[in-house]
């Protein structure tokens, strides 16, 4: 059945405030575990899964009441979530728009189950003063999913001066890094994460050493064979080793973005064990792709980090099993054609992620029975809402209906062509995947529809 | 038989029977050019295009020869004083060659993979004449087609490649090609010239000069690019030349009947000395005139391909 069928009062739904329920879905909630920088113990949602009907009122999810209802949807044989939570993307906006912008790159976002997203501060200009976290906040709210600037760490992202942080805080940042690169030094990241805590703001970093960073691939068996230059995974483990020493030393909070090796999810593990208030995430395409992947030469496989080895696939998997890896965040990262269809080694690094982050979940995590759909919720949306401190994460009564429909009975070919975003660099063209995302609202109205 | 493809990309895409037929063609090519008339007319009306984003002085002549003694006409192009200065790209650039109605383009880049990249959007047959660290197929079949004159075969050839072997798209075609008809190959170079995991291509990774020569039939020395001193790789052409070069006396480890070779061009005194690679064990010069032969060969056998699925033909 088409979701247009499913809706009664689709005019209304498209409305902000209207009123409805979704009836006989399958609502899937998760409890936070991540560790929330500055507010250790804080915890938001609740654990349940089961069948029910879901109330909406004045955009917030509602104790049930009985109609008239602006809407009803028939969420029978669906399964309904709190909206994906993104703290990890890039929307180029500003300065980039050929490839992205905020309008376009949300609703890319909504068509993927997000109903938030952080992006990332590599932008043209560098998202390190007032003035342009300013301009994405107030553009963000124009759009089809909510939009929390992360600012910079270091001025123009240069490892040198430290940023406005306090002035972007007031702007509406909700965290920092230097993302698209490393905190270069020791001396940056210490008093980085210094700095940023008088503001509650927890650094995250891009863990890859600058020295070790010179090449196109991950290094071993096929960046040999290739002829590639190789970047070694130590590269990353040595700055993860880095943050986790500073962590415990300053006893100040450190998130650890994309995690790509088996050794940096087990020195994460150790150091949560130990106490060490360490946060890490990483994306769909860790525990989807290998560097084997890399053969054809196709540049819509190339990333940073670089796609690893089967060992490190499968660590990634354990260490989102296990919790050591609190969120799924998908680096969507788009780029034109004419930068990622070229030869390998001239390719840009990145691929988009909103719009096949839950159907690779899903695929890859959940229909194996490697962890739970409410596990899945947790990484997608609980933890991240939590660790950001943002609305949303949750289907409790009074919490914003931030949510989506997904079907995750039939599979579906993946066909890049069609990508919502305005970028189409997505290296699963093809794939055959579960868990198509239906219907989107945010606060309640409708910002996607199948 | 012919070939299997449209492009020759690599040794790792060519199939034992392949680099056979190219290895027999090439061998009848060589009485070509041995003959008082080279001029054949194989390759008539037929157009190769020699485009090489990088130097080269061998490779670069030798196809363009090839292609002439077959009969085609030749056109190089070369990057400076081309559009590629006006920031062209690869696949702007070739296809612009490929609506010139070229048959063959020869291509050298400093990219991995642009060959790769480049074939499935080009009506002509790309021939890859070094695609950055990846291959570099017809210098591996010049080097085989230079053994199996000396030795006949290759079941059993113990072959050592000495150099920098991390940046040297040289080995790795041998290593592909020799252990796909049978011979033994054995590498050393420094370790921080010699790329991760090297043995899983079936190589075996020697852990000294000594180990890597006693006994070999061939003895392979590497360029070695002085630039890799610059980036901090090895401390000095001296100390290079002290642990890692060939020398004749070294040379008395290997097989009494052993030859050296070298792809060139070579750095005298540095990974090679200047007498080994003027004394008689030395195959060096006879390795450009197989050039010349397994290039024709593969033009000729690419030729035929062509025709057989009317490629080409509008």
């Amino acid at each position: 059945m088409e979701i247009k069928e499913r809706i009664k009062g689709l005019s209304a739904l498209a409305e902000k405030g209207s009123c409805g329920v979704i009836r006989g879905a399958r609502a899937v909630e998760a409890k936070s575990s991540v560790r929330v920088p500055f507010a250790e113990g804080e915890c938001r949602g609740e654990e349940r899964d089961e069948v029910r009907d879901v109330y909406i009122k004045n955009g917030k999810i509602a104790e049930p009441f009985d109609g008239p209802y602006d809407f009803t949807i028939d969420g029978e044989g669906l399964v309904l979530m709190p909206g994906l939570v993104d703290i990890h993307c890039h929307l180029r906006d500003p300065g980039q728009e050929y490839k992205e912008d905020i309008l376009s790159g949300a609703r890319s976002a909504a068509a993927g189950g997000f109903t938030s997203v952080c992006c990332m501060p590599n932008t043209i200009p560098v998202v390190d003063n007032k003035a342009v976290a300013a301009y994405i906040k107030e553009k963000g709210k124009k759009s089809a999913c909510k939009v929390y600037p992360i600012g910079a760490v270091t001025k123009g992202q240069g490892g040198e001066e430290l940023a406005e942080m306090g002035q972007m805080k007031d702007a509406g940042i909700v965290a920092v890094c230097d993302d698209g690169g490393p905190v270069a030094t020791a001396d940056r990241m210490y008093k980085g994460m210094q700095y940023a805590s008088d503001f509650g703001l927890v650094v995250i970093d891009h863990c890859e050493d600058p020295s070790l960073m010179d090449g196109t691939m991950n290094e071993g068996e096929i960046s040999t064979r290739m002829g590639e230059a190789g970047i070694p995974s130590v590269a990353e483990d040595i700055i993860v080793a880095r943050d986790i020493l500073l962590a415990d030393y300053l006893d100040l909070p450190v998130h650890i973005a994309h995690v790509s090796t088996k050794r940096s999810v087990s020195l994460i593990r150790e150091a949560k064990a130990k106490g060490i208030k360490v946060t890490a995430e990483t994306c769909p395409h860790y525990f989807s792709l290998t560097d084997k992947d890399c053969l054809s030469y196709s540049g819509l496989f190339r990333v940073n980090p670089p796609l690893r080895q089967e060992e490190d696939r499968l660590a990634i998997i354990e260490g989102l099993k296990d919790g050591t890896l609190d969120c799924l965040a998908t680096d969507h990262a788009p780029h034109h054609k004419d930068e990622k269809e070229i030869e390998f080694s001239l390719a840009k690094n990145g691929m988009i992620g909103f719009e096949t982050a839950f159907a690779l979940a899903y695929t890859y995590l959940a229909e194996p029975g490697i962890i739970s759909l409410t596990e899945l919720v947790r990484m997608l949306s609980a933890n991240p809402a939590a660790f950001m401190r943002i609305p949303g994460g949750s289907l409790e009564i009074g919490e914003p209906a931030d949510l989506f429909l997904a079907d995750v009975s039939e599979s579906n070919r993946y066909d890049r062509s069609k990508a919502v975003s305005r970028s189409k660099n997505s290296p699963y063209d093809g794939y055959t995947l579960k868990g198509k995302v239906l219907l989107t609202l945010s606060d309640g109205r409708k910002v996607y529809e199948a | 038989m012919t070939l299997l493809h449209k492009d020759l990309l690599g040794m790792q895409q060519l199939t034992k029977e392949e680099i056979e037929s190219i290895l027999k063609t090439a061998a009848n090519m060589k009485k070509v050019l041995r003959s008082g008339n080279k001029k054949t007319a194989y390759l008539q009306g037929k157009t190769v295009i020699t485009l090489f984003y990088e130097n080269s002085t061998r490779t670069r002549m030798s196809f363009e020869l090839a292609g002439k003694y077959l009969g085609a006409q030749t056109a190089n192009i070369s990057t400076t004083g081309s559009s590629v200065n006006k920031g062209e790209s690869l696949c702007d650039t070739a296809v612009t060659l490929d609506h010139m109605a070229a048959d063959m383009i020869v291509m050298r880049h400093r990219v991995a993979g642009a060959p790769h990249f480049l074939g499935p959007h080009l009506d002509a047959s790309i021939v890859n004449a070094g695609d950055g660290m990846n291959e570099h197929p017809t210098q591996a079949l010049l080097d085989m087609l230079t053994m199996q004159e000396h030795f006949g075969g290759f079941e059993g050839l113990e072959v050592a490649i000495i150099g920098d072997l991390s940046h040297s798209r040289v080995v790795r075609s041998n290593i592909w090609g020799l252990l796909k008809l049978g011979a033994k190959v054995r590498v050393y170079g420094p370790a921080t010239l010699t790329p991760p995991d090297l043995a899983k291509s079936g190589a075996v990774i020697c852990h000294s000069l000594e180990e890597a020569l006693t006994d070999a039939d061939v003895v392979m020395g590497l360029r070695l690019q002085l630039e890799r001193q610059r980036r901090g790789l090895f401390p000095s052409i001296n100390e290079y030349s002290q642990y890692y070069g060939l020398t004749e006396e070294r040379m008395q480890l290997a097989k009494k009947d052993a030859i050296v070779m070298h792809p060139g061009p070579i750095n005298r005194g540095a990974e090679i000395s200047g007498t080994l690679a003027d004394s008689p064990r030395s195959v060096i010069p006879d390795q450009v005139t197989s050039g010349v032969a397994v290039r024709m060969a593969v033009l000729y056998l690419l030729n035929l391909y062509r025709n057989k699925h009317r490629l080409g033909l509008g």
